[in-house]
């Protein structure tokens, strides 16, 4: 058994670490989290042509890297620890996720290699009732002919506003639940589609709200992997994306975890009480404590998880328990950040609360992340299902 | 990452498993699933049995190095080996302490002639050891030990005056292995020694520690005058400290995965309960149990990459320093939340005056696990001190 990183693994990791750490300054994300698109164009193009991430998990038949989902994974977790502001999220956990998921081949290697060269993507499938299950996707399609026409308002999409390609999820008129879903690939330049960014109390993670009206989308265009005949089926490949994506996020968290501790601990060796630095008090030392057993818990989670999306994809055996590892690491990584980013906000005392810090940064990602594709409460109920009912 | 066992040591597994079927029934059936933590005192004779059964297959002492009698056994063969050991519901191990703590101790710091003496009775399962490190004013201060050692030249024996406390298993066992102070004038550390002394001796009191439970599993020892031979002192005096935390840095953990297993039948059982009685349905005990599971889970994962050897991930072991409060956590959660799904029905106990069943037995047993081998308070110590390098706690 060898459940940690092998030596390639741990340098695409560190390589991550030591690039994030120059151009994801705390400057640099104020910067460009105050932007309505969200992030620097200059970075993400260094993003795509310098370091290949938007390639890392594409097999190398489509112009990727060929990598894994653990290669992923660790590089996620860096991009989280520095609050990267970048449609990499969007694009690769999302987008990419659903090409290989479900695109046919032609998609494939029509949409993927534009994506490597810096094409953004992600998927839309809420609509304005919230809610992260089948029964969110609000929207709707309908057959014209040849032509699928969408129609609907979808909500709380990341970079919705500035992504090039949508993902859309649509359900037939009328159907219900898991029945009659359709995943839809739409240009964002296409005719009656309309976004609209909504500012966001995280604004290192922006959102936007797409209403598509009377929008034609050829069949070739459906995205059911190589069933593109079939329409309304796209349920159990849509749950899947978001499973992955959920480990994707849950990533992103354990890398801010770990960071709200480190910072924490930092500041209160160095802040001065009563003669002696906080750190030397019992009450901050076990708050301390405990912040180190939620991020080495909530990396033992997403690892184990890493490893069994990757299986999913290779169609390994782990490949089964994909949405009970996605459901445990999202649950405890939320729990997790949240608890780290409010106890390390507290821990800064008084400037703790201020524009200034940074934690208060963290704090915010915390519940934005947590929120995003099912809080914990949520996906404990999907475990409490799988036990109990 | 690969996150299976290698063919050789699935090809081990099915060698215990198998073994195990054969022979852990019959006269042995009575005591399958008994006497683990809180079930320590019973059926003491026939664990011991058990034991020498378990000799005769080659099955004690499998992490042992084979020159010293063991199997030399795998990082991955001990996990798989307790964890068989569970699946089967292998009764508690009395020879858990000679096995795991005085062998190894041997092992690494033993003359060799205390080697010769002590392992063949801890291999074969006929001499049974208890662990004398606490007392009343040394709990989670170790180091401020006040047992004496003296060296007396006309016996030419070690005298040994003072107490020990929750040691289990004392009137169980044939030896004790004790840390008492060589030097009377020193303090904390320093001035230790490490002694092997013979229980059966007059100088020698047993006496029962009644818990919150009831039950017995615990007790005091009084050592009055109690001898030790000259050569029965491990390290030189004054070395008792480095001998005893010597084996700290060893623990990888190998015992982890089969007690999970034994939390998972826990959490089983608590589960059918919940389906039966209709907690099922209550939707704060739904999360509660669905996070009890994650928890489990995640400690999987995490005994997982200790296993493994940690550390190439930036970690440094960190996954280990977190384990005994996060497990003890864990379980001690378990025992309130299997108290809330039984309802009303957890209040009466199986039989009077006071036998209480296994899960209400576990609920108050498990007020220990976040007490015993370092409470939390001082594990967040030494995670903050040692793993975040926070400024260490003022020690006398």
């Amino acid at each position: 058994m060898e459940f940690s990183f092998t030596d390639e693994q741990q340098m695409i990791r560190d390589t991550a670490e030591a690039f994030l750490g120059e151009v994801s300054t705390s400057e640099a994300v104020r910067a460009a989290m105050a932007t309505e698109s969200g992030y620097d164009p200059a970075l993400w193009q260094r993003i795509c042509a310098e370091m290949y991430w938007p390639a890392i998990h594409i097999p190398e038949a489509y112009g990727g890297m060929g990598l894994g989902y653990v290669e992923l994974v660790a590089t996620l977790e860096q991009m989280g620890r520095v609050l990267l502001c970048s449609p990499f999220y969007s694009t690769v956990c999302l987008g990419v996720n659903a090409l290989l998921v479900a695109g046919s081949e032609a998609q494939k290697n029509q949409y993927l290699p534009q994506i490597i060269e810096g094409k953004t993507a992600t998927l839309a499938y809420t609509g304005v009732g919230g809610g992260w299950d089948a029964a969110a996707v609000e929207g709707n399609w309908r057959r014209d002919g040849d032509d699928f026409v969408l129609d609907g308002v979808w909500r709380y999409v990341p970079d919705g506003h500035t992504a090039d390609l949508l993902i859309i999820a649509a359900r037939e008129a009328g159907s219900e639940g898991e029945a009659g879903i359709g995943l839809f690939l739409v240009p964002a330049d296409t005719e009656g589609v309309d976004r609209e960014w909504l500012p966001t109390v995280d604004q290192t993670r922006k959102q936007a709200q797409l209403t598509l009206t009377d929008v034609r989308v050829p069949v070739a265009q459906l995205l059911e992997s190589e069933r593109s005949d079939v329409s309304g089926a796209a349920w159990p490949l849509l749950a899947r994306i978001i499973d992955l994506a959920t480990i994707g996020v849950a990533a992103e968290q354990l890398g801010g975890c770990q960071q709200a501790l480190d910072s924490t601990v930092a500041y209160t060796r160095e802040r001065v009480q009563f003669n002696r630095t906080i750190a030397s008090f019992q009450a901050v030392k076990h708050k301390a404590a405990d912040m180190m057993v939620k991020v080495e818990t909530a990396r033992s989670a997403v690892y184990y998880a890493a490893c069994v999306a990757q299986q999913a994809m290779e169609g390994g055996p782990l490949g089964a328990e994909l949405s009970e590892a996605a459901s445990i690491a999202k649950a405890w990584c939320s729990d997790a950040y949240f608890f780290n980013a409010g106890t390390g906000l507290q821990l800064h005392g008084g400037v703790g609360f201020t524009w200034e810090y940074d934690i208060q940064l963290y704090f915010k990602r915390a519940k934005s992340s947590e929120t995003f594709l099912g809080n914990s409460a949520w996906h404990r109920e999907r475990i409490a299902r799988q036990l109990l009912d | 990452m690969k996150l299976s066992f290698s063919a050789e040591d699935e090809q081990f597994r099915e060698e215990i498993a198998s073994w195990l079927r054969e022979n852990l029934g019959g006269e042995f059936e009575q005591i399958r699933s008994r006497g683990g933590p809180g079930d320590e005192h019973m059926y003491p004779e026939e664990r011991k049995a058990w034991e020498r059964k378990l000799a005769e297959g080659g099955w004690t002492c499998i992490g042992w190095p084979q020159e010293y009698g063991g199997r030399g056994a795998s990082i991955e063969q001990q996990v798989i080996f307790h964890e068989e050991y569970a699946r089967a519901g292998g009764p508690g191990r009395m020879g858990h302490i000679g096995e795991g703590l005085t062998g190894p101790t041997l092992i690494a710091f033993g003359s060799e002639e205390q080697q010769q003496r002590f392992l063949p009775g801890i291999l074969a399962g006929t001499e049974y050891w208890c662990q004398g490190y606490s007392e009343p004013s040394a709990g989670s201060d170790l180091a401020n030990v006040k047992t004496k050692a003296r060296f007396d030249e006309e016996k030419g024996k070690w005298l040994i005056n003072g107490q020990k406390v929750w040691t289990s298993n004392a009137h169980e066992s044939e030896h004790c292995f004790v840390i008492a102070r060589t030097d009377p004038d020193s303090v904390g550390h320093r001035g230790l020694g490490f002694f092997l002394i013979e229980m059966d001796q007059p100088g020698i009191e047993v006496r029962p520690i009644e818990q919150l439970t009831g039950t017995c599993e615990f007790n005091e020892v009084f050592f009055d005058d109690a001898e030790c031979g000259a050569g029965d002192i491990v390290g030189a005096p004054g070395e008792g400290w480095k001998v005893a935390m010597g084996l700290l840095g060893y623990e990888r953990g190998v015992s982890t995965l089969g007690q999970q297993m034994l939390f998972q039948n826990e959490l089983d059982e608590i589960v059918q309960i919940a389906r039966d009685n209709g907690a099922a349905r209550d939707p704060a005990l739904r999360q509660r149990i669905a996070d009890a599971h994650i928890g489990l889970r995640i400690m999987r994962y995490n005994s997982m990459r200790t296993l493994s050897g940690g550390g190439n991930d930036g970690g440094l072991q960190k996954e280990a320093m977190i384990y005994k409060l996060f497990w003890a956590t864990w379980h001690r959660n378990l025992g309130k939340l299997a108290m809330d799904v039984l309802g009303p029905e957890a209040e009466i106990c199986e039989g009077g005056p006071y036998q209480l069943g296994r899960l209400q037995s576990m609920y108050l047993f498990s007020r220990a696990d976040t007490i015993y081998g370092g409470t939390n308070q001082i594990q967040r110590n030494i995670i903050a001190e040692r793993a975040l390098g926070m400024p260490r706690e003022p020690r006398g």
